[in-house]
């Protein structure tokens, strides 16, 4: 790979822009897409071009169908998880899901909460969750938590990202908890949306510590983003 | 999601800042039970010195000596390993799978 190309699949990649590098395997020339144009010595045909947007819509690497030796690499960019509460849970959830390749953002409008020493290297976003979800623009690659146990805050997040595209919705909270929450949220008219609420949140581990519950919230938040909905 | 990029990419920027031949490992197909999907990367430079993973570690010894000979001469190529060969067999794909992997220096 050339050094120029290579700058610019990580000046894509580092602007949090997806991209993705075709390899023609039998001369290693190449072409890489960083999300608007194309670069580089190979020059695909329109239709190839295509098939590539798709198969990194995907976030599918390998050799494009109905071809022999073109080999695409997909760099998608992460996806997002976007935690609403910076509880216990979170403090265990955050560091966690970056070290399994989610862009993490923390949301929590309590100072005491978002204190620097209780999130090192987190992004915190000390706002109320409402416009602070407006701000982050949630897509189909982002799922959000609401772990505040506080209605006043995590129904405004709720609604935000039940607004959204979002893969996942999950809440904190007993069954009865989330009963109560589905009764308020119908009544703001939402009905037809809180089934996407994942709760009680999280893959059903046994497990009852914050570390644990992060763990499950984190195993469900992957199975649902691979295989859609769960149970 | 193929998220190697972003702890491979840092060591390619060092070692291109220390002036050192950099070669780039990718799967680029797989069959049967390969460990590591399509898209896979393994970074070498001209110590040998490697990060990332196309393998479960059976036949990263194979391409790192590859990607030396690619930072030598300039010449990418593309290597199979599969139980069904004499090759494979020698560097022990223990898993079963068969795996494509191309190897070009960063030039």
């Amino acid at each position: 790979m050339k050094w120029a190309l290579y700058d610019r699949l990580l000046a894509a990649t580092a602007a949090g822009a997806s991209a993705a590098l075709v390899t023609r395997l039998g001369d290693g020339s190449q072409a890489l897409y960083d999300g608007t144009s194309w670069q580089g010595a190979l020059v695909l045909a329109p239709e190839h071009q295509l098939a590539v947007q798709r198969m990194l819509i995907a976030d599918r690497s390998g050799i494009l169908p109905e071809t022999e030796d073109l080999f695409v690499r997909s760099y998608a960019r992460a996806p997002r998880l976007i935690v609403v509460g910076a509880a216990h849970i979170s403090q265990f959830l955050a560091p966690m899901a970056t070290l399994a390749g989610f862009d993490v953002t923390v949301i929590d409008p309590r100072r005491a909460f978002t204190a620097e020493h209780r999130f090192e290297g987190v992004k915190l976003v000390n706002a109320w969750p409402d416009a602070a979800l407006e701000e982050l623009k949630l897509d189909s690659t982002s799922a959000v938590v609401t772990l505040t146990h506080d209605p006043k805050l995590d129904d405004p997040a709720l609604i935000a990202a039940l607004a959204s595209p979002a893969f996942y919705v999950g809440a904190l909270g007993s069954t009865r908890t989330h009963a109560k929450r589905v009764a308020r949220l119908t009544e703001a008219g939402l009905a037809d949306r809180v089934k996407r609420i994942h709760a009680p949140i999280g893959l059903n581990l046994g497990g009852r510590a914050p570390r644990e519950i992060a763990v499950s919230i984190l195993a469900q938040v992957i199975q649902v983003r691979y295989q859609g909905a769960a149970s | 999601m193929n998220t190697d990029a972003d702890e491979i990419f840092p060591h390619i920027e060092r070692w291109r800042s220390e002036r050192r031949g950099v070669a780039l490992a990718t799967v680029v197909q797989t069959w049967g039970s390969s460990p590591r999907a399509e898209g896979s990367h393994l970074a070498v430079n001209d110590r040998g010195e490697f990060v990332g993973s196309v393998s479960g570690g059976c036949i990263e010894g194979a391409v790192v000596t590859e990607a030396l000979s690619a930072i030598a001469d300039g010449k990418p190529r593309t290597l199979e390993f599969g139980v069904s060969d004499e090759q494979a067999w020698e560097v022990g794909l223990a898993c079963g799978g068969k795996v494509r992997v191309f190897v070009e220096r960063l030039e």
